[in-house]
This record gives C-alpha cells, sequence and structure tokens, in this order.
C-alpha cells in the first residue's frame, strides 16, 4: 500500500470504501506465530472460536491454521486449545 | 435590517441560532449558558424552530450527539461552560479531526475547584489545542452575529470546522441588552443551506473518524494543521460579507485609539469595552493609551497582532486565566511567543485580573496604565502579577 501525503487526505479522513479494512494487514504486528501440530489436533475448533480476529479458518481437511495477513499472534488460540495441539513461536 | 430588541443576551443567541434553521441541538443545561438550552428547547416545543431538540444526560453526552448528527448531515449546535466544557473536552479534537462544522457557545465560567459560576476564561483556555475555531465576543451584539456567522465559517468548504463562540458568563449572557436581531430573510440569504462533506446513511456506507497508527498519524496532524490556519481567509470573507450586508465590521483584532497610543492594553470578550472608558478618560489626560482587543484565538491572528502594537512603547496583556506554574497567563504567553522574533516590540506586561466573577474597573483599567508608565526601568516587563491579588 502507497502512503498517502498530508496534501492527499481525504477531508476528516472519511473512509469511502466499505470493507477497505481488510487491506490493512494487522499480521504486521506479530511478533510470536500459532503453530498447530495436527497429530495432537482433534478439531473441536475452539481456537477458531476464541480467535479475537476470526482469522482462523478450517481447512478441507478438517484441520486449522491462521491467516498470517491478519494473526497478530496474541496466542488466544493456543492458551484456549486444551489438547495443547498449538504452540506460539518467536517470529524472525 | 433587522428589528432593535432588549433581549437577554442568551436569548438573543438562541433566538439567532434559530434563525439559522439548525436541524439539532444538543446541549445539557449548566450556569450561565441555561437559558441558551431553555429557549432553544420552548422554540422547538413551541414549533417555532423545525429542529430535533436532544435531552442529553451529560455534556460528553451533548458533544457526542452533536458529532453523529452533524455526521449524518445536520446543522448542529450545542451551548456549554466551565465544567461543562471540561467534560466535552475528550471530544472536541474529535469533532475537529472529523471536520465536523458544529458551532457552539461557551459562556465562559470558572472551572473549579473551588466550585464557583461566575466569569472568567478558565474553561476555554485549556481547550486551546482542540483544533475548534475560536472566537470571542465583546457585548450582545456580537454574540447574536458570531453564532450566526459561525454556521457560515464552520460549513464552508474550505473550512469544515467546529467553531466555538465566547460569551463570557453573566457579564453577557444574563445582561438584557439592546439589540437588533436580524430577519429570517437576512439569514437565509446570508447562510446558505449546510452542504457536508460526507454522510453517514446506509445506502452510501462510508466510515467516519477510523484509527490511524503512526504511518499515518503525522501526515493527519499536518493536514488538521493547515485546515485551521487556512480557515482565517474564509473568515475574514464571512466578515466582509457581514459588513456590507450588516453594517457591523467584525475583524481578528480590534483596535480603540491605538494608532498613535505609546501605552496599549489588550483584552479578549467583555472587558473591552469598560478598558474602552478608561482609554477615554487617559486620553483626557493626555496620555497616549489604546486599546486592542483580540477577537480571533484560533487560528491565531499573528500578522494582525504585530501589526496592532509595533508601535507602542509598552504593552499590557490581559488574562483572565492562570497557567499554574508557567510563563504567565495563556494569553501573555501567546503574544509573547508571536513577537519573540521582531525586532522591536513593546515592553510587555502582563496582569491576570476578574478571575472567578470578580469585578474589575475603569478604575483598575487606569490603574494598571498607570503602573506601567511609573516603571520607568521596565523592571517589571515580562512578567506576571495577579492584578488586586490582597496581599
Amino acid at each position: 500500500m502507497t502512503l498517502k501525503s498530508w496534501k492527499e487526505l481525504p477531508i476528516g479522513c472519511v473512509v469511502s470504501e466499505p470493507g477497505s479494512a481488510s487491506e490493512y494487514h494487522t499480521g504486521s504486528w506479530r511478533s510470536q506465530r500459532p503453530i498447530w501440530h495436527d497429530a495432537k489436533c482433534i478439531k473441536c475448533g475452539i481456537c477458531y472460536v476464541f480467535c479475537p480476529e476470526g482469522c482462523v479458518q478450517q481447512g478441507e481437511d478438517g484441520f486449522f491454521k491462521a491467516n498470517m495477513d491478519y494473526c497478530k499472534g496474541c496466542g488466544i488460540c493456543a492458551h484456549e486449545c486444551w489438547p495443547c495441539a498449538i504452540k506460539m513461536v518467536e517470529e524472525g | 435590517m433587522g428589528k432593535r430588541v432588549g433581549l437577554e443576551v442568551t436569548v438573543a443567541v438562541a433566538e439567532a441560532v434559530a434563525l439559522c434553521r439548525i436541524d439539532m441541538a444538543g446541549v445539557y443545561p449548566i450556569t450561565p449558558q441555561s437559558h441558551i438550552a431553555e429557549h432553544l428547547s420552548t422554540l422547538v416545543a413551541d414549533g417555532k424552530l423545525d429542529a430535533e431538540f436532544m435531552t442529553v444526560e451529560s455534556e460528553h453526552s451533548a458533544m457526542s450527539a452533536v458529532i453523529g448528527a452533524s455526521g449524518a448531515g445536520a446543522r448542529s449546535y450545542t451551548a456549554t461552560s466551565s465544567q461543562g466544557l471540561m467534560l466535552m473536552h475528550e471530544l472536541l479534537p474529535i469533532a475537529s479531526a472529523m471536520r465536523l462544522p458544529i458551532t457552539m457557545a461557551i459562556a465562559n465560567r470558572a472551572v473549579s475547584g473551588p466550585l464557583n459560576i461566575l466569569n472568567d476564561h478558565s474553561d476555554i483556555m485549556p481547550q486551546r489545542d482542540a483544533g475548534w475555531i475560536v472566537v470571542f465576543a465583546e457585548n450582545g451584539q456580537e454574540a447574536i452575529d458570531l453564532s450566526i456567522q459561525a454556521f457560515k465559517i464552520a460549513e464552508h468548504k474550505d473550512v469544515m470546522l467546529p467553531v466555538s463562540v465566547n460569551i463570557d458568563g453573566f457579564q453577557l449572557t444574563h445582561m438584557v441588552e439592546p439589540v437588533e436581531m436580524p430577519t429570517q430573510e437576512d439569514v437565509d440569504q446570508f447562510l446558505p443551506p449546510f452542504v457536508p462533506h460526507a454522510t453517514l446513511h446506509p445506502a452510501r456506507p462510508v466510515t467516519m473518524g477510523a484509527f490511524a497508527m503512526s504511518d499515518y498519524f503525522t501526515e493527519i496532524m499536518k493536514a488538521k494543521d493547515e485546515a485551521v490556519k487556512n480557515s482565517k481567509k474564509v473568515i475574514l470573507a464571512v466578515w466582509d460579507e457581514w459588513a456590507k450586508m450588516f453594517d457591523r465590521s467584525y475583524k481578528p483584532v480590534e483596535t480603540y485609539k491605538a494608532d498613535d497610543a505609546d501605552f496599549l492594553i489588550l483584552t479578549m470578550g467583555s472587558m473591552g469595552e469598560t478598558a474602552q472608558l478608561a482609554i477615554d478618560e487617559l486620553r483626557v489626560k493626555g496620555v497616549k493609551a489604546g486599546l486592542v482587543k483580540l477577537r480571533l484565538w484560533r487560528p491565531f491572528p499573528f500578522a494582525e497582532i504585530k501589526a496592532a502594537i509595533k508601535n507602542a512603547k509598552k504593552l499590557i496583556v490581559t488574562d483572565r486565566a492562570v497557567s499554574f506554574g508557567g510563563p504567565g497567563g495563556p494569553v501573555f504567553s501567546e503574544i509573547k511567543s508571536a513577537l519573540y522574533a521582531e525586532t522591536r516590540r513593546p515592553a510587555i506586561y502582563n496582569y491576570i485580573y476578574g478571575l472567578g466573577g470578580r469585578d474589575v474597573t475603569v478604575h483598575d483599567f487606569v490603574g494598571m496604565f498607570e503602573k506601567i508608565i511609573a516603571d520607568t526601568g521596565n523592571v517589571a516587563a515580562d512578567t506576571y502579577e495577579f492584578w488586586g491579588v490582597r496581599e
């Protein structure tokens, strides 16, 4: 996304494109990422339910993964996962 | 031309606002503003004003409500004072950042504590950096005129900023004055319908007041600063138009017998009229005294201030608020800052006065002049003093 100069900002910074927040990749805030160990996963979906970003998705195989464009690395999925199938690992 | 009537200033302001055909008012009562709220509410209840009068539970809600209404495209108005303004404080920079042309009357009153309902400027001064256009009225007529002009300035497509009209509590708000009330036809001709820069509407979704992080915050602040600075062109143009139409002129800085004055005093708000009498008295005694009245507080009129005071030997800046542990009163600090780069500037004295409604008489103003004239070595220049404080 090219950053605008102050002269290019719309009056009052009104956002006229609905849904354009999806262009803002909050995944850039992340310092840790969740890693799923599918061998331990029982496909209960608690990670999907608790993800505050709504970025955990279920694949066709029934296992879960996060959309890294939006995952902020908060670790709630790992905290809630009672079979301990999700581990948070440092980025970079 | 309008009709000359005797009205309490708050009632006159409410009548003037009604002439502006507001769509909505969100006002919470507070002394000494309450009569604006009461009279607007009466006008709506009596069917004389086709507007929504929203009874809110606090000033925080009042400002939130007018922000929402303005965002929906309504010409929105509020009024407050003192603690009410302090409670609105959080929302003031949001209104200006969203570029919503809300207008608000502030019946200036001392901020607690101790609790005090009377007049000074300690309520508006802490709002200095909210990004609003701030004007001060000197009498009832100006309170009416500025209240009408405020909508035209705020809603101009090159401005789109909120405006506060400061009206000294009691000293102005509760006076019954002879005023010329413009006619509906005149106001309709002067003030075009409000055309918002964007509106909240389910069929045309937009986001107002979105969040912004460090990658954009600086640019947004710069754009807002430029918007406030640029508003001055429109303010001047609107005041010119007003003068042509209503034969009453308004300037960012107004002067009285200041051109040849050696000694000047600067006031804001209702004190100007009392100071004017002191100038006449001093002139009779042969003292070359003059008066500078600062009407436009934001955007600050740097060029006009410099032009008004450049030839004086001494300048008294009066303040009606305290910057505790600071460089003097807020107006003093601003004037000094404006003159910092000037090679030639008067010795500047600062008197903080009229706090919490304390009377300031012609005699007080004459005394201020006598005091600075007696200070031949400019010993007290660049310092501040609480005028009339009991030692």
